[in-house]
């Protein structure tokens, strides 16, 4: 039995550590992938399972530790070298080249090694069209620039499937696919595992796990926590593992009996030529309100619409009963009307800058003498101040954002906005890739916030999130607000149900 | 609470001291390299060390450094201009014919610099507006400058030998024994560093420089501040231009061909990077200092003109590859 084992184990981790500067992304974890099962690898973010995945496909290399394939012992220290092994990684951001075909972004790996000078085109096309028939209805020769999202996850799993791996990585292919999509997926999977390919899918969806998956195993921390084979363990038990230590409070309370209080910031009839129409909802004094829905659903299009970040909109936005004119975000910003960017390193933070000039990047007039010249002590303290009430752990305040860890960046993040004493502030996805314990605080200080009558809108993907810290989530739907729930009626499966909804009504009609 | 507070404090007075040092680490080494060389040259050359070799070394950068100063603002801004000599030459130009058509030679400098200054509005429009990358907008524009030089003059340089004596004071007198043109070079590096670590105006040219978006979502209005620093840039050739004719007593069509090339390359040995966001006028000055020095040494030690071109270059590339490494340690 054990033997047998053994030799049934494709890849096989021990000790392995990966540290970036004084952050642990990886301590001692070890981990096996036996031929032709499905392993769900679990976790929250920055739990370590991207920098393991990158590690296996040869993206990062590991401080410490062993790798062997087929018992042998590799380094892996390219993804050209990973293709090699047979390893094949669909990456969870879409990385193909926008205005080239479909078929040519599928072999494009093929052709960079292909001796042969000449493209033939209609060969490709062919097979690209047979391998994408299993998938979809994609033509080959489209340019990938004319495809949705979610069929060009696809073509990314298609391109994988070229290569001929014996062990495929699967980084939230489903995020962001249709229910619909999703489903020929984990069909085409158990094809692939009946076939001896082994694939590593990560997830924290407990349904795909336990719906799809053989094995599960749960990181957390940048550790390894257990493995588990699916048939014998529960969705209650995975979550435990993922969540660790701070289950009970997780959460700061909410609102409870108290009535909210005056309305803050009204929204009335707000479109957008192409992302949303007819959004209306009221935001009062004292709740925290969520945005829930799938990705593409236009959530962020529709806060940074009343921002003036982008998009021409049309409707009515009103802050204190007062109606808003704003000809761009600065105007917002002197309003009061803040938004937290949802990728926080792409247009959150000026990462080589100090943390002092992040802070002070909204309104850098306020630490300004005579409001331009610049008064460094004034920046300090104001960072400093920030700093110390969102508990934000720093070597010094000139020091670049791009040293801190991610929970920290997003405090300085957040500590941008609130160096404006915003009266409204809007953040998106304000939790995404921060650890556990910085999560809790940033939940705890918009919970204060709120308390103090600033008004607060999370958009997260997460529903735990929503359903842990808002008060009342309106739920998006192909630009509209397809409902709104509160109290009981905040379960994981109602917004679920009005966020995907639209589709099967449509077929019913 | 309070003596944590102040702990803190103290902590990042003192750290945010070491990190200035930090940041002005390559100035120091900079002006080490500078000194070294004289020391260095002093030896080589008897004339090196003479005040007559001193004054023509500075006035040689004095008014190239106040185009330098313009690009240096343009690439922490995240922009590059490769027309800076053809438009310094226009500024001539311009100011030249003006003047030889009976304007008197304050008005037409206002002019041509004016001139100047739309043409880098002009680019700034292209950059901002039309959404072109500065890069090529630029380069039309130094071939386009060149050709107005050209057209305008024939292809001669036009004397003018009947400026009056004010207006050549500011090329070639001297107030007690500094030149004038030293004098103006100094309240421009001054002022333009003072504005650039202080203001908040300029401190949003960091911000856009450093990452355009975050930039935006910051409220910093980012197509305002490129199309300024692209503006500004041209209006201090437009300057240099001018001071240019004030010294030589002519205009010169063919004036500051590849003068891109040692402007950047000042900028950058001086801490700016190409993509934005970093850079002082400090540096940038010490870059043109350190470049004229090399030029001016081996002029003395009679190197080949042709190996000047070769050694500059080297130099550029040492001083880019050692910061790579130094930026990569960091990150």
């Amino acid at each position: 039995m054990n033997s047998a084992a053994a030799s049934d184990t494709i890849l096989a981790i021990t000790e392995l550590s990966k540290s970036f500067g004084a952050v642990h992304a990886l301590r001692n974890v070890s981990f096996d992938l036996r031929r032709g099962e499905i392993h769900a690898l679990a976790g929250e973010n920055g739990a370590g399972k991207s920098t393991l995945m990158n590690v296996i496909d040869g993206i990062l290399q590991p401080d410490s530790g062993q790798m062997f394939l087929d018992g042998k012992e590799v380094r892996i220290t390219s993804p050209a070298m990973a293709q090699k092994f047979g390893i094949g990684f669909v990456h969870q951001e879409i990385a193909l080249c926008p205005d080239v075909t479909v078929a040519e972004n599928i072999f494009m790996g093929v052709t960079s090694t292909s001796r042969a000078a000449l493209m033939d085109y209609r060969d490709i096309e062919h097979r690209a069209a047979e391998i994408l028939r299993r998938l979809g209805d994609i033509d080959p020769a489209a340019l990938v620039r004319t495809l949705s999202i979610s069929q060009q996850q696809l073509v990314e799993i298609a391109k994988a499937l070229t290569l001929d791996c014996r062990v495929l990585i699967l980084d939230e292919p489903t995020a962001a696919l249709t229910e619909r999509e999703a489903q020929t997926l984990f069909g085409i999977m158990r094809d692939l595992a009946a076939r001896g390919i082994s694939i590593i899918y990560i997830t924290h969806r407990m349904a795909e796990i336990f719906d799809n998956c053989d094995r599960v195993t749960v990181f957390r921390d940048g550790e390894f926590i257990t493995t588990m084979n699916v048939a014998e363990t529960t969705p209650g038990a995975v979550v435990s593992a993922m969540v660790g230590r701070v289950i009970d409070n997780l959460y700061p309370p909410k609102l409870g009996e108290e009535e909210p209080g005056d309305i803050i910031l009204e929204v009335r009839n707000l479109s957008e030529r192409r992302r949303f129409a007819e959004v209306s909802f009221q935001l009062r004094r004292g709740e925290i309100l969520g945005f829930a829905g799938l990705i593409g659903a236009g959530r962020s299009e529709i806060v940074r619409g009343i921002c003036r970040l982008e998009g021409e909109v049309t409707g009515e936005v009103l802050l204190h009963g007062e109606p808003l004119r704003l000809a761009h975000y600065g105007e917002s910003i002197d309003k009061g009307i803040v938004y937290l960017s949802e990728d926080r390193k792409g247009d959150g933070l000026f990462l080589d800058m100090s943390i002092a000039a992040n802070v002070s990047a909204l309104r850098v007039e306020q630490i300004a003498t005579r409001g331009f010249i610049i008064d460094e002590r004034r920046e300090a303290e104001l960072a400093e101040g920030l700093g110390t009430r969102l508990n934000l752990k720093y070597g010094h305040i000139g020091q670049p954002v791009s040293a801190l860890s991610g929970g920290n960046q997003q405090k300085v993040a957040i500590a941008k906005m609130l160096s404006v004493n915003p009266r409204v502030i809007f953040l998106d996805e304000p939790t995404r890739g921060v650890d556990v314990g910085a999560k809790a605080e940033i939940h705890r200080i918009l919970r204060e916030l709120a308390r103090a009558g600033v008004g607060i809108v999370v958009i997260s993907s997460e529903l735990p999130e929503l359903i842990g810290v808002c008060d009342r989530v309106l739920v998006v739907r192909e630009g509209r607000i397809a409902g709104e729930v509160s109290g009981a009626e905040m379960t994981e499966d109602h917004m679920m149900y009005l966020a995907s909804i639209g589709e099967e009504q449509r077929l019913a009609s | 609470m309070a003596i944590a507070t102040s702990d803190n404090e103290q902590r990042s007075r003192g750290a945010a001291g070491g990190m200035r040092r930090l940041l002005r680490m390559r100035e120091t080494g900079l002006i080490l390299i500078i000194l070294l060389l004289f020391v260095v040259m002093s030896f080589a050359s008897e004339y090196f060390l003479t005040w007559a070799n001193m004054r023509a070394m500075a006035m040689a950068f004095a008014v190239e450094g106040i185009v330098v100063v313009g690009m240096t603002i343009l690439l922490i801004s995240g922009g590059i201009d490769l027309s800076v000599g053809s438009v310094t030459a226009l500024a001539m130009v311009i100011a030249g014919l003006l003047f030889l058509n009976g304007m008197d030679p304050w008005t037409a400098s206002i002019i041509a610099i004016a001139a100047c200054t739309a043409i880098g509005a002009g680019m700034g429009f292209f950059v901002t507006r039309v959404g072109l990358h500065h890069f090529i907008v630029s380069l039309a524009v130094m071939v386009i400058a060149r050709g107005l030089c050209l057209l305008g003059t024939g292809g001669r340089p036009l004397g003018l030998f009947t400026l009056p004596p004010e207006f050549k004071f500011i090329g070639q007198g001297s107030i007690g024994v500094i030149p004038v043109v030293i004098v103006i070079f100094v309240v421009v590096v001054v002022a333009f560093d003072f504005m650039l670590r202080r203001t908040t105006m300029f401190r949003k040219v960091f911000y856009t420089g450093s990452s355009e978006k975050a930039a935006a979502y910051s409220g910093i209005r980012t197509k305002k501040v490129v199309f300024l620093t692209t503006t500004l840039c041209s209006a201090l050739c437009g300057v240099a231009g001018v001071i240019y004719m004030a010294r030589f007593g002519s205009a010169q069509p063919t004036f500051g061909i590849g003068m891109e090339l040692n402007v950047i390359a000042a900028a950058v040995i001086g801490g700016a990077s190409l993509s934005g966001g970093t850079g002082t006028i400090l540096g940038a000055i010490l870059g043109t200092i350190l470049l004229s020095v090399v030029s001016s040494s081996l002029a003395l030690l009679d190197v080949s003109v042709y190996w000047q071109d070769i050694i500059r270059g080297s130099i550029l590339l040492s001083a880019v590859t050692i910061d790579h490494y130094l930026n990569k340690r960091r990150g």
